[in-house]
């Protein structure tokens, strides 16, 4: 193209810019917040759903410890007694069959339930103690064995689910069946976004190299709220968001072009009809075009200096793997993403635990706790909540044949290990304490509830309080049960 | 239970409501007795229906209404003898004294200075405003008059209101959208042009743009009859039965795949296309439930009659190892209540799976009653691991002969072996039924017996079997209070945006008021007495002055009315996102109609399902279709339910997960990205406009862009439309002769050849000015 042609079109676009914005004042256009959604500040004060509630119309309820979370969600069900809750009574044993007295007539998976015996077993791996606070890690996790004292370890998460489809979405959604709302979309309605930009809600999704068992577009969905709180999931490859790149053969001087003739085009609809949704798309396209920019921005880890990358470890240049969605996780954070939601598949271990663990292990430790480190290091871990931890537990016996160097577990819901970081947690802390065989929680239970409640208590919401009127019915992110652990808060 | 609603009970009732409504008494209440767009007015004459009840449902009947074991202080204010008995913590005071508040301990106790004697206490997060107070004073100074709920009252014609226009009607819904538009002080809009009809009738009642052909009849017939005549071509074509369709697949949930965990395919296809043969053959809706509820126990079943009974196994079907087979039976079990409740009866029976319903008049024991229907089918929770088989146990299985001789609208896509689909199959031993405790598999208590609730309409043992097929005949009983109704308001709300009950699935205490009570009593009725002919009652709402309207919106309506309760114009909606898809599709002329058959798996983002899968099964890698299969309708769009299509749910598609009566309606930027980048839409822009190059080669460049807005919006185009589009095709020409690799770029999208011959930068220009077209807000909106 020669100069001339150049200057020409920055004319012409020059003065579409300037129709394109007579256009909107004319219109007068707020921010449409309602149809904006998760995008923008949710439709709070609007009063639908909530017709008279104490609740949403006064968010948050009171000063949040937290603002943001990173949830990094190991799915498949992590072994408590190879990571964070070491039972040496277990290897004295091993072999032996647990006693009736401990199993208390706790149901089993139909993987198990045929078995004649269950023989004890102990951990494979060694642990030691780690850090001024003493906690025991296993020497899979090295790398979270020196962050030990920023970390919070609950090992007394209980759930009352014992299959993978429904513990992940009890998780997630706090109902074991049916298409509630998840988290994310919970806070994303209560919270909104902190950037106009970003959405409220994004999920990563990477998968490991042990037993996966797949995750599901529901447990990142809007249930019954709005479709706008919904989950945006964050992708691997050249289109981070879907549908976000512009078509080949086009390019940003010809999009604006086509944004100004469509906001023209739209406003002489308006005109002739005077309906409001004819601006609102306006808007929305407005929206579209600034998101164009500003996620491959966030997404574009290539600019990272490298004590960053080394942080975090080589795969984090790996678009899709663990590592690099950590690291994508801490920028979306950063750029005020409510809720960063990461799922890494492959902790199913009913088989090969030993073998198949370290591998999990080695994808997900370093990375883990390099988000921790690199949010200290910015300053942002006080005001960010880090979540690591799976669906359930598994079983102190073994599944199928037993080796001291080969065995599998099978699904435990009534104790596992869990951690947080930041976010108002006390950090060098462990929590809840569990039998000599870890099977039973003798100490401090933690139900999924439990942890939903502390989670929205850190954010400011009162988990009593936001509610959402859906088919006559006031739902709730905890049922109705919940009780707040405020031993582990600062 | 005790008997409230005697079936004799609720006959005296209903004669007194009759009396009520025809002496106009519900025209002269407003919904929420507040005047429009002004402050709060108390209405003259308070009632508990319209006034009272929201408010007790909503704030009260949590602690004090139909849950026993919630109850507080033994005291329900639901019903007339609990809120007037004497209290039992108070002695010598009662709840309720009518005529007098302030002997009224209720009064008294929400009124009260007392923070710890105020009613609701502060533990509920609940509080009456001052306005729901005053109301609740007036109404026991009016002598705190207890009546049934509307819902719960079978629905009987009523007399159509006299109106001052009698031009302006056309039917008798117009009587009473005109009346209750004169009470709020509206006027209707002027009809709309016709051109907007044409497309307002075509989405509506097929999904489909108008073709060329149609639009330029239609444009061209002066008669008076050419609205009629219209509607009845667009009925009578087969893409009625699927718009029909697109609706009732998302109450049935239907879906392509099992939906737990490793979500392997399953065949229920066959299911959907009779649904489509039953819409576009005008089964009675009576027939049309019946076959689904229980198809598989009429008497001598065909395959037919047994195949819509597959409408109960769309539900989710585990296949994930390990799982306890009982608690998924009873998921299942659960699963097909809620979906009659809801979808059918338009209540949301659910909430009394745990516990008696908080707010309806619905025990647990009656959900378990219900329940026990559903309970007794051949099912097992789980039959067989991934890649155990495309249906399960009781399956019915089609052969080609089958297809050739009697289920001739199966599509079977030329594939000559059998299909099988999961269908409903009864168990010759009765299963005993039991409450579960808080709805737990594992928790049985006390044993119950096939019944529905009696606040609805008890089950008369004498008059029905105590199976699925009585509970079908007890459905379309014509003292049944809901069924019609809630069809009707499902229908309503397919054609006017919104139902006449705006919540079309909760018909209950805390569902909303229907905006328009006896018009949709006398529609229920109209539609239940003449056979519940379906046909007949789509064509009697497009038919109407009302649905007629201009959709210009005024100040006015923007300020009084702006969700359009009143119905005095016609509101613009936002299509469905499979007539989306269809609109690209047949605007471009791409579009395959083919009917049925197994679904499609068209342009996807790469690995959406493969990352999320677990690697088992034959979904776990998105394979995509080729040829003709891509321009299917977005009805036939593969449903993954642990992945469904994301521009689909990007448009508010249901997942399927679940019943679903109404979907959302938003506007997002995710959706201004779909329609700017999905290659569904830039391959119909190309052919579009590659067609247009060609039919015409030597035409001036208004004749493309008149035939583009015709096609894509069924009108001509403004002379400064013209102008706007003409100037921005010409900077995009200019921009792509100067650069021809991106015009090849811009139009290499999409599998559809390309014919040769077409200059190269005219094509892409024009490409992008059709691509503008598509992503103009009227584009995917009917006005």
């Amino acid at each position: 193209m020669n100069k001339d042609k150049v200057i020409e079109k920055e004319v012409e676009q020059a003065r579409l810019y300037q129709n394109r914005r007579q256009f909107l004042s004319k219109l007068s256009i707020g921010i449409g917040s309602a149809a904006l959604g998760s995008l923008l500040i949710p439709d709070l004060f609007s009063g639908k759903g909530t017709g008279g509630d104490r609740g949403v119309s006064m968010l948050p309820h009171f000063a949040p410890k937290a603002k943001r979370v990173i949830y990094l969600f190991q799915s498949g069900g992590v072994s408590q007694l190879e990571s964070f809750d070491p039972k040496p009574k277990l290897r004295e044993m091993m072999g032996e069959d647990l006693p009736e007295s401990v199993r208390g007539g706790q149901r089993l998976t139909g993987m198990t339930a045929s078995q004649a015996t269950f023989p004890l077993v102990g951990s494979y791996y060694d642990f030691a103690q780690y850090g001024k606070s003493g906690a025991w890690v296993s020497s899979v996790f090295p790398y979270m064995a020196n962050v030990v004292d920023d970390l919070c370890i609950i090992r007394s998460l209980h759930t009352d689910a014992i299959n993978h489809d429904p513990a992940i979405t009890f998780f997630q959604t706090g109902a074991q069946q049916g298409n509630r709302p998840s988290m994310g979309a919970w806070l994303s309605y209560g919270l909104g976004s902190e950037n106009q930009n970003l959405p409220a809600f994004c999920v990563l999704v990477s998968k490991g190299r042990g037993n996966g068992q797949g995750v599901y577009a529901k447990l990142w969905t809007n249930g019954f709220l709005d479709s706008v709180h919904q989950g945006v999931q964050f992708m691997g490859g050249p289109d981070p968001v879907l549908y976000l790149s512009d078509p080949s053969g086009t390019d940003r001087i010809s999009r604006r072009a086509l944004f100004d003739k469509l906001a023209e085009l739209n406003g002489l609809q308006f005109d002739a009809f005077g309906d409001p949704e004819i601006t609102a798309k306006v808007q929305q396209y407005e929206m579209a075009y600034r998101m164009q920019t500003s996620v491959p921005e966030v997404t574009d880890l290539a600019k990272e200096p490298d004590h960053i990358i080394k942080l975090y470890g080589p795969d984090c240049l790996v678009p899709g793997t663990y590592a690099a969605n950590c690291l994508l996780a801490r920028k979306l954070s950063e750029n005020g993403v409510r809720f960063v939601q990461l799922y890494h598949q492959g902790w199913d271990q009913h088989d090969s635990l030993p073998g198949q663990m370290a591998l999990q292990a080695k994808d997900v430790d370093q990375a883990s706790a390099a988000l921790v480190t690199d949010l200290k290091q910015r300053g942002l871990l006080d005001e960010t909540l880090v979540i690591w931890g799976g669906e359930f537990g598994r079983t102190n016996y073994c599944q199928g044949n037993l080796a001291y160097n080969n065995y599998g577990r099978d699904h435990h819901p009534r104790c596992f290990s869990v951690w947080m970081a930041g976010g108002g947690i006390k950090p060098g802390v462990v929590y809840g304490e569990t039998d000599e065989f870890g099977y039973n929680i003798i100490k401090d239970p933690v139900h999924v509830h439990d942890f939903h409640a502390t989670i929205l208590h850190q954010l400011g919401l009162d988990h009593e309080k936001l509610t959402y009127r859906h088919l006559g019915r006031r739902y709730r992110l905890t049922d109705v049960a919940g009780t707040i652990v405020k031993d582990i808060l600062v | 239970m005790r008997c409230f609603f005697s079936a004799k009970w609720l006959i005296g009732v209903a004669i007194i409501l009759v009396a009520v409504v025809l002496s106009g008494y519900f025209l002269s209440v407003n919904k929420s007795g507040r005047s429009v767009g002004g402050a709060a007015v108390l209405p003259s004459v308070v009632d508990y229906n319209f006034h009272i009840r929201p408010i007790l449902s909503d704030k009260c009947f949590a602690c004090h209404g139909p849950d026993k074991n919630a109850r507080e202080a033994d005291l329900r204010l639901d019903t007339e003898e609990g809120a007037y008995k004497a209290l039992v913590e108070t002695a010598g005071m009662h709840a309720i004294v009518p005529g007098h508040p302030d002997k009224s301990e209720a009064f008294l106790r929400i009124t009260s200075e007392d923070e710890t004697m105020r009613m609701p206490p502060m533990s509920s997060n609940l509080v009456l405003t001052t306005y729901e107070v005053k109301l609740i004073e007036r109404w026991i100074e009016q002598g705190a008059v207890y009546k049934p709920h509307w819902a719960f009252t079978a629905p009987e014609k009523v007399a159509v209101p006299k109106v001052d226009d009698e031009h302006w009607p056309v039917n008798e819904i117009d009587h009473f959208v005109l009346a209750r538009m004169g009470e709020k002080g509206f006027e209707p809009n002027p009809e709309a042009e016709k051109q907007h009809l044409l497309r307002r009738i075509s989405f509506d009642l097929t999904g489909l743009p108008p073709n060329e052909d149609q639009l330029h009849r239609f444009m061209a017939n002066r008669s008076v009859d050419s609205y009629e005549k219209m509607v009845d071509e667009l009925i009578a074509s087969p893409a009625y039965g699927e718009r029909m369709a697109m609706h009732w697949l998302d109450v049935a949930r239907y879906a392509d795949s099992y939906g737990y965990q490793d979500d392997d395919i399953r065949t229920q296809w066959p299911w959907r296309d009779w649904v489509i043969h039953a819409f576009n053959g005008n089964m009675p809706y009576d027939r049309f439930v019946t076959w689904q509820l229980a198809g598989d126990m009429l008497p001598n079943a065909t395959k037919e009659q047994v195949l819509a009974s597959a409408f109960n196994r769309n539900h989710k079907i585990t296949e994930e190892g390990g799982v306890i087979e009982e608690e998924y039976r009873v998921a299942y079990a659960i699963d097909k209540t809620n979906t009659f409740t809801k979808g059918i009866l338009g209540i949301t029976m659910e909430c009394a799976q745990c516990h008696d319903h908080k707010y309806d008049p619905f025990s647990q024991k009656n959900y378990f009653q219900l329940y026990a229907f559903f309970n007794n089918s051949l099912e097992k929770g789980l039959e067989g691991l991934v890649d155990s088989g495309p249906s399960k146990t009781p399956r019915l299985t089609i052969t080609q002969q089958d297809v050739e001789d009697i289920l001739k609208f199966i599509n079977k896509g030329g594939d000559t072996s059998a299909v099988s689909v999961s269908v409903m199959g009864e168990r010759d031993e009765v299963r005993p039924t039991y409450i579960l405790d808080r709805g737990l598999y594992d928790s049985p208590t006390e044993r119950v017996y096939p019944g529905t609730p009696e606040a609805i309409l008890s089950f008369d043992s004498a008059q029905y079997a105590p199976n699925r097929l009585g509970l079908a005949e007890w459905t379309f009983s014509k003292e049944n209070p809901l069924t019609a109704r809630v069809f009707v308001n499902q229908i309503w709300a397919m054609f006017f945006g919104r139902g006449l009950v705006a919540t079309a699935a909760d018909f209950g205490n805390q569902g909303e008021l229907p905006s328009h009570p006896e018009l949709l009593d006398w529609l229920a009725a109209d539609f239940r007495d003449n056979g519940w002919d379906v046909k007949r009652l789509v064509k009697q709402l497009v038919m109407t002055a009302t649905y007629r309207q201009s959709s210009r919106v005024t100040e006015r309506h923007l300020r009084d009315d702006p969700e359009n309760i009143y119905l005095a114009r016609s509101k613009r909606l936002r299509l469905p996102a499979e007539s989306i898809r269809d609109l690209a599709l047949a605007s471009s002329g791409l579009l395959n109609t083919e009917i049925g058959g197994p679904s499609i798996k068209p342009y996807q983002p790469d690995g959406i399902w493969e990352v999320t899968s677990s690697g088992r099964g034959s979904l776990a890698n998105y394979v995509q279709d080729h040829g003709d299969a891509l321009y299917r309708r977005g009805m036939y769009v593969f449903v993954k339910l642990t992945v469904p299509p994301p521009n689909m749910l990007i448009f508010d598609a249901s997942n399927r997960d679940m019943c679903e009566v109404t979907r959302q309606r938003t506007n997002t930027p995710l959706q201004a990205l779909v329609m700017l980048n999905d290659p569904v839409i830039l391959e119909a822009s190309r052919v579009l406009s590659g067609r247009l190059l060609m039919e015409e080669p030597e035409a001036p460049l208004e004749t493309y862009l008149i035939r583009a807005f015709r096609r894509i919006l069924s009108r001509d185009p403004s002379a400064r439309e013209l102008t706007l589009m003409e100037a921005y095709y010409k900077g995009e020409l200019d921009r792509y002769e100067g650069e021809p690799d991106a015009a090849r770029a811009f139009l290499a999208v999409g599998e559809a050849p390309e014919k040769p011959g077409v200059p190269l930068a005219e094509h892409a220009a024009l490409m992008a000015a059709v691509h503008a077209l598509y992503n103009l807000e009227e584009a995917i909106t009917r006005t």
